[in-house]
């Protein structure tokens, strides 16, 4: 190749995007990091609305038979450089979708990561949102873009054209002149993969920006075998959403990466160990103690905490290891670090000592810091 | 979101400092507590059903 040649092609390939940092706002979308768990059961319980792989969110609404599973999978499309994808299973199917009946894959992007998209300005820029999908099920599948500080929303259709076979899809959006983005620390663009959706939020056409209402979740969705056959699977990696007109080269990046963007809206710990340690700190009085711990990253807001719920899972450590009765609970959190409080009944701490929250001869014991959108 | 069992939890060394500095829940299953911040989106959701008065949060010991 001549130095001529050479440089086209480098310039040809920075156009297209491939050298650019951080061009991606989806955190996750090679469904890599898994800090809830790997496998996630739904009851037929009507309505769930949960995170699953980091950063993605399943909901389902009002249903009545349907149940399943979502996994982190290893089938992914060849070749592409992804070794994870997240994977739909429909258990017992449900026997026809009502009109008020939904199922969809949400992911929330933080505003100010998408503020200099400029909304509402005569200069907002388009985004396209690619993706790789996979479903035992052909059809016509509805996908969008919500957006909550305007309550606006675009959607579009796409076709899945083989059955079990990986495609490659990609949806760009128009910049939205009418729209709203904070410069703010909320939710900002929430891209969805509608998988099944009732008729209720069909009937108003959302293919261009406009506002908000639930009949136009869904516009032009036109297969909902997903919910009524068991066995059909669902699958999506390799999402991106970035500024133009145009699908670029999905950006992969480090493992720890990714993990250190998802840690911005949910940190777990779980115990390595039974007696796993997990912060230190001092008895206040012979029925409190606090521990400090400091967060990888400024959370994106001051998290909940969650726990086993077992205070037996969780012990003081103070010379003796002295259960808790009851869970520990956050104290003087910020979003960077916080107190978590421990408590005896009893009076079994030492005033005064340093102490360890550990676990108590357990696996299940588990802190959770979730600031998510 | 679906709350049981909510109660506010003091400040366990100090019942006049920072009172009701959490309230513990089992949220959808999941067993959290939760600052007593506006803007949580917990704390915030418990608040609103608090004022529909379709939830109701035990006092602190």
């Amino acid at each position: 190749m001549s130095k001529a040649a050479e440089l086209a092609a480098l310039i040809a390939n920075v156009n297209k995007g491939s050298s650019l940092a951080n061009k991606n706002f989806i955190i996750n979308g090679a469904m890599n990091v898994a800090q809830r768990g790997t496998s996630f059961s739904y009851a037929h319980d009507g309505t769930t609305s949960a995170f699953t792989l980091d950063r993605f969110k399943f909901i389902v609404s009002n249903t009545d038979e349907f149940d399943g599973t979502l996994t982190q999978a290893t089938d992914v499309p060849s070749g592409e450089g992804f070794v994870n994808s997240l994977k739909w299973t429909t258990g017992t199917a449900e026997s026809a979708v009502a009109s008020n009946e939904v199922m969809y894959i949400e992911h929330m992007v933080e505003a100010q990561n998408v503020a200099g998209l400029r909304y509402g300005t005569a200069d907002a820029k388009p985004v396209t949102l690619s993706f790789w999908v996979k479903s035992s099920i052909t059809g016509t599948f509805n996908s969008g873009i919500y957006q909550s500080d305007g309550s606006r929303i675009m959607t579009k259709t796409y076709t899945i054209s083989s059955a079990n076979t990986w495609e490659y899809k990609t949806l760009t959006f128009a910049g939205d002149t009418g729209g709203t983005i904070n410069d703010d620390n909320g939710e900002g663009l929430r891209p969805i993969w509608n998988i099944f959706v009732g008729s209720d939020y069909t009937s108003s056409d959302s293919t261009s920006w406009g506002s908000y209402s639930s009949a136009t979740w869904g516009y032009g969705h036109a297969q909902n075998a997903h919910a009524t056959t068991a066995g059909a699977t669902f699958l999506l990696t390799g999402v991106q959403l970035e500024v133009g007109e145009k699908a670029t080269e999905f950006e992969h990046e480090p493992f720890e990466t990714t993990l250190r963007k998802c840690q911005r809206y949910y940190i777990r710990r779980n115990a390595a160990g039974v007696y796993h340690y997990f912060g230190s700190g001092h008895v206040e009085a012979v029925n409190a103690g606090r521990i400090y711990t400091s967060f990888p990253v400024e959370m994106n807001h001051i998290p909940v905490l969650e726990t086993s719920g077992t205070a037996s899972d969780y012990a003081c450590y103070n010379s003796d290891v002295d259960a808790c009765t009851s869970v520990p609970n956050l104290t003087n959190a910020s979003t960077f670090e916080t107190g978590i409080q421990l408590a005896n009944s009893s009076n079994a701490f030492t005033a005064g000592r340093g102490c360890n929250l550990l676990a108590n001869n357990t696996t299940d014991a588990f802190l959770a810091f979730e600031s998510e959108l | 979101m679906e709350f049981k069992n909510a109660k506010y939890i003091n400040d366990c060394t100090d019942s006049t400092k920072d009172p009701y500095i959490t309230i513990y829940a089992v949220v959808d299953g999941r067993h959290l507590s939760i600052p007593c911040v506006v803007g949580n989106r917990y704390y915030d959701q418990a608040m609103k059903q608090v004022k529909e008065g379709t939830l109701t949060i035990e006092d602190a010991d």
